[in-house]
């Protein structure tokens, strides 16, 4: 097991590396204009534009390049330029909203996915099969940008059951953090609970079809021992990867639309207000402090799912 | 030996047939048709009833609505609502912001672009994905190696920031790579990008299929008749990918429409003067309070294509793979479908 | 010398309920298995024999299946019986195994707790160090060395021969009065097999187990069974002790199977011997004698339905649902010094 951790975390890293070579081509080298004047922004004066040349270091060769960019990054030196703050206390700053957000959103969609998931395979093909299924496609399609404004309209401003954005810390006030977070939460967990529902759905049919199935029926254990110790165990091995890759994204920051609609200050606003002003740095900041969370889910995802799966653990060659 | 067309007609026209039956499908399908026509109706509704085209703006304009003037854009920069009919089709849905354009006729525009960069996104990911799903699993080795780890690199990263990443530095900056040179308008930047980042959603499956596929008898038998591997790999293998390809391809447009609207949305995806519905939602959730519609209507719009695709999408699986559906009752079900409808001895597989 | 059947089967029918119509899997069989012996259900796929086997612990029922007919354990009706008694029976009664070891048990369970939780289902009062006991016991009882060690290992980490000991082991965890084992070395290579069978003959033996074999092979009945049963479409065709199949053969479709065995002691045949055609579609069944269209020996009166009747006077237990008299069906059944069906004929060009 320390070995298969091992071999998983030097992966890691590998792939951390690749991303930041991946950022450095997509931000230095591949844009038809001068880098520099990439990174100042839209608004840049030619001093500033000549400043970052020089402190980027655009005349040495690409490899020097992209040490020069790893080193402002880990040395916290990464700026924004408009005004000039560091983008890692930006990024800093905006990480309790996010994992607010994230957090509750994902605890909600994970329990009302499994529980729909769950009813509709129990009672598979029958009447509350066909409607919970019919809500899970439902949930798929409806984009963010759809609901957001929809639940905003509603219930913020006709209704005015709840606020229509921002974000208020839980140190402040727990009752308004969560009053405001409870339509982001919503819009963030419908899409997931749909997908969930139909994942645990269709791994539960699967396995409920397998030959073990039948022969825990066989040996005589009650439809309740079946279904928790043999389907759902089984069935929800894949689910909890899942679930791992989909938490470690959205804390990355794809719930960057419902901060940007609802106005939550947190990672992804900085972004999405980044790309707004076109200011690169910030973008830069966020995609690889994303991408260190995407990746260091799934690692932990990887080794959960090993110790889940005897078979991966004990070196069985699984088919893909 | 049954004659070649009837061999061939089998299992495509039953799988038809199958798909036919299930009306919502067929419902949605038909929805989706007319969203395809909806869009492509633009010149016609902007030349003939709106008489205007999707960027022209009519801030200071009045128009003649049941024999009363009204201002497009009132002195406080609301826009008019949805006039229906009551302008002869002018502003039909009303105009999208201060600018006082013609909302529906950038929705049926909008509609153009978003499913344009949608379908060339999944098209050309599609293409990708077979032919890096054959190499990979066909060849398998290094070169198989080397395919995977890419694509699970790129499946691992962020996907939609590294996509809004690229998309903004290429708005900004154009893209230039010695052979290609594009400016930071083109359509061809959001379509590349989405395809490109999309890729590994097909092709892990596609390359699965390929590498099971490799191991049957039939590729033995063309490779021991001196098929060399592109004739193997196309001729052979390629031909039973269709369904799965088919299925995903149908999905991939959803995917790629729903990438394509975040990304516009954030303002790292389609440029002006191109619009789509995901850039008309950016304009859309500024007004929502005075005019909520226009917010909604490119998100709902988006929705009911997306929905459609899924729908249409997951039906096709079923048709095209109908033991899939008769799960309700375990092996014995089967094995009785089996016996009753398969009348070869063969043991259960 | 009679005694009490342990398990008496009558008439019993199961139907499914399929898109396409009603699939009678099972149609009006009936057999008793007396306590120790052993029966063979053969038959091809399709032909009923693994539902009904499944029917008697009751693994069939749902919501698309129709079962008539009585199933009688020891004076129980079973077909009567709530969910809850036949949970109670699985295992403790009536024991079942099946034919694919590597997927019949839960890849991520080690086999020991799996067979613990057996035995735990049914005796719950019991410890857990008595359940490792036991477990390491039935272990050895059939035969899996280093009994202690491998009962904490995964179901992957077993060869296939060993899986199903596992299972059989399982089996036998509460001492159940009759096995069920649908196609147990089907999955398995030949020499695995036999010593698979070799193990269900000595726990027959041994434990006066009544044991149900299914399986298509006619050579894995001549090693065990005692009497046997031979199914087609959903129908018993021929049934007698294994000397009255093997040596007296009564029914068509009995001399394909059995002319179909490739024979060491023979001369090899010019080609390999086959029953012509394939099973029917339990759809579309053809009028009178099921087996009617694949058989080289109808006649006029085969689109009558034969019933399932002894005609031979010396062998009452001996019957078979074929019209020909036993003088036509000794005179029909020899094809080339052997029994068998008439030599495959020539493929008719397309």
């Amino acid at each position: 097991m320390a070995r298969f951790i091992a071999r998983r975390l030097a992966g890691m890293i590998a792939v951390l590396f690749a991303v930041s070579v991946i950022v450095f081509v997509v931000f230095m080298v591949l844009p038809k204009q001068n880098p520099a004047q990439s990174l100042a922004g839209k608004n840049a004066t030619p001093l500033l534009v000549k400043n970052i040349e020089e402190e980027w270091g655009f005349d040495d060769p690409l490899p020097q390049q992209y040490l020069t960019m790893m080193e402002k990054v880990f040395t916290g030196e990464l700026v924004q330029y408009e005004p000039r703050i560091p983008v890692s206390d930006q990024i800093i700053e905006g990480i309790p909203a996010t994992f607010s957000l994230t957090i509750g959103a994902a605890i909600i969609w994970l329990f009302f996915g499994l529980l729909l998931g769950y009813l509709s395979a129990i009672r598979a093909g029958g009447w509350l099969d066909r409607i919970l299924t019919g809500v899970s496609i439902a949930g798929i399609s409806l984009p963010v940008f759809l609901l957001a404004p929809v639940l905003i309209y509603f219930f913020a401003n006709k209704l005015e059951i709840f606020p229509n954005g921002q974000y208020v810390p839980f140190s402040e006030d727990p009752g308004e953090w969560l009053n405001h977070l409870i339509l982001p939460w919503i819009t963030l967990a419908v899409l997931s609970i749909g997908f969930y529902s139909r994942v645990l759905r269709s791994n539960m049919l699967d396995v409920m079809n397998e030959d073990y199935v039948r022969t825990a029926r066989a040996k005589g254990l009650s439809e309740r021992k079946v279904m928790t110790r043999h389907v759902l165990r089984n069935s929800l091995i894949p689910v909890i990867t899942l679930f791992g890759l989909d938490f470690g994204a959205t804390i990355a920051g794809t719930a960057i639309i419902t901060e940007a609609i609802f106005s939550i200050d947190g990672v992804g606003r900085y972004a999405a207000d980044a790309v707004g002003k076109f200011e690169l740095p910030p973008i830069m900041g966020v995609a690889l402090y994303g991408a260190f969370f995407v990746v260091l889910m799934n690692t932990i995802v990887d080794i959960v799912y090993a110790y889940l799966d005897p078979r991966v653990r004990l070196g069985e060659s699984a088919s893909a | 030996m049954p004659t070649e067309s009837s061999a061939e007609r089998g299992p495509w026209s039953l799988a038809l047939r199958r798909f036919l039956r299930n009306r919502l499908a067929v419902a949605f399908l038909g929805l989706f048709v007319l969203i395809v026509v909806f869009v492509l109706a633009a010149p016609l509704w902007a030349d003939h009833v709106a008489e205007t085209g999707p960027n022209e703006e009519h801030t200071v304009e009045q128009i003649t609505v049941d024999g009363e003037k009204k201002d497009v854009v009132t002195v406080e920069g609301t826009p008019i609502g949805p006039q229906w009919f009551g302008a002869g089709g002018k502003f039909f849905l009303g105009a999208d912001s201060r600018l006082g354009r013609d909302e529906m006729v950038r929705l049926m525009y909008g509609g153009r672009t978003s499913l344009l960069v949608g379908i060339s996104a999944a098209l050309i990911a599609t293409l990708l994905a077979i032919v890096l799903g054959l190499m990979a699993g066909y060849f398998g080795g290094w070169v198989d190696s080397l395919i995977a780890r890419t694509l699970d690199t790129i499946w691992s990263l962020p996907v939609f920031l590294i996509g809004l990443s690229v998309g903004i530095a290429l708005a900004v900056g154009g893209l230039d790579l010695g052979v290609v040179e594009l400016s930071g308008g083109s359509l061809w930047i959001p379509i590349l990008i989405i395809s490109i980042f999309t890729v590994p959603y097909i092709a892990r499956p596609i390359r699965g299929e390929v590498l099971a596929l490799s191991e049957k008898e039939f590729v033995e038998a063309a490779v021991a008749q001196g098929a060399g591997p592109m004739r193997v790999m196309f001729s052979e293998i390629l031909p039973n990918l269709a369904s799965t390809v088919i299925v995903f391809f149908t999905l991939m447009i959803a995917n790629s429409m729903l990438f394509e609207a975040g990304l516009s949305f954030l303002g790292a995806g389609v440029q002006p003067p191109n619009s789509s519905w995901g850039t008309m939602i950016t304009v859309g959730v500024d007004l929502l309070k005075i005019q909520p519609l226009l917010a909604i209507l490119p998100g709902l719009m988006i929705m009911l294509t997306v929905l459609s695709l899924n729908i249409v999408g997951d039906a096709l699986r079923d048709a095209l793979d109908p033991r899939g559906k008769a799960r309700l009752d375990a092996a014995l079900q089967f094995e009785a479908q089996s016996a009753a409808t398969q009348p070869v001895g063969e043991a259960r597989v | 010398m009679s005694e009490a059947p342990l398990l008496s089967v009558a008439d019993l029918r199961v139907g499914f309920a399929t898109e396409e119509g009603v699939v009678q899997a099972v149609d009006g069989v009936s057999f008793d298995l007396r306590p120790g012996e052993v029966l063979a259900i053969v038959g091809e796929s399709g032909s009923g024999k693994s539902v009904t086997a499944q029917t008697l612990i009751g693994l069939t029922r749902a919501n698309n299946a129709r079962i008539e007919g009585s199933v009688k354990l020891g004076g129980d009706e079973l077909t009567e019986a709530s969910d809850a008694e036949m949970r109670r029976l699985r295992g403790e009664r009536v024991a079942m195994i099946f034919q694919d070891p590597m997927t019949s048990f839960n890849p991520v369970y080690r086999l020991g707790d799996q067979i613990a939780e057996a035995i735990g289902a049914h005796r719950p009062d019991t410890s857990k160090a008595q359940k490792r006991e036991r477990v390491v016991e039935l272990f050895e009882a059939v035969g899996i060395p280093n009994a202690a060690q491998r009962a904490d290992d995964y179901p992957h980490e077993f060869s296939g021969g060993m899986r199903q000991r596992a299972m059989i082991a399982m089996a036998l965890a509460l001492e159940p009065e009759v096995l069920i084992a649908d196609e147990p070395t089907t999955a398995l290579d030949v020499t695995i097999q036999a010593q698979i069978l070799q193990l269900l003959e000595q726990l027959n033996r041994e434990r006066n187990l009544a044991t149900i074999l299914i399986t298509h092979d006619l050579g894995v009945v001549a090693e065990v069974a005692d009497r046997v049963l031979v199914m087609y479409a959903g129908k018993v065709v021929e049934e007698g002790t294994l000397d009255e199949i093997f040596y007296d053969p009564q029914h068509p479709y009995t001399w394909g199977l059995l002319g179909s065995l490739t024979r060491i002691d023979r001369p090899r045949p010019h080609r390999l011997p086959q029953i012509a055609g394939s099973p029917p579609s339990l759809l579309d069944l053809p009028e009178g004698c099921p087996f009617r269209p694949r058989c080289p020996h109808e006649f006029s009166k085969c689109t009558q339905y034969p019933g399932l009747e002894a005609r031979l006077p010396e062998a009452s237990e001996h019957r078979d649902r074929c019209w020909l008299t036993p003088e036509e069906k000794q005179a029909k059944r020899v094809v080339e010094g052997q029994i068998g069906l008439e030599p495959p004929r020539e493929a008719r060009q397309a």
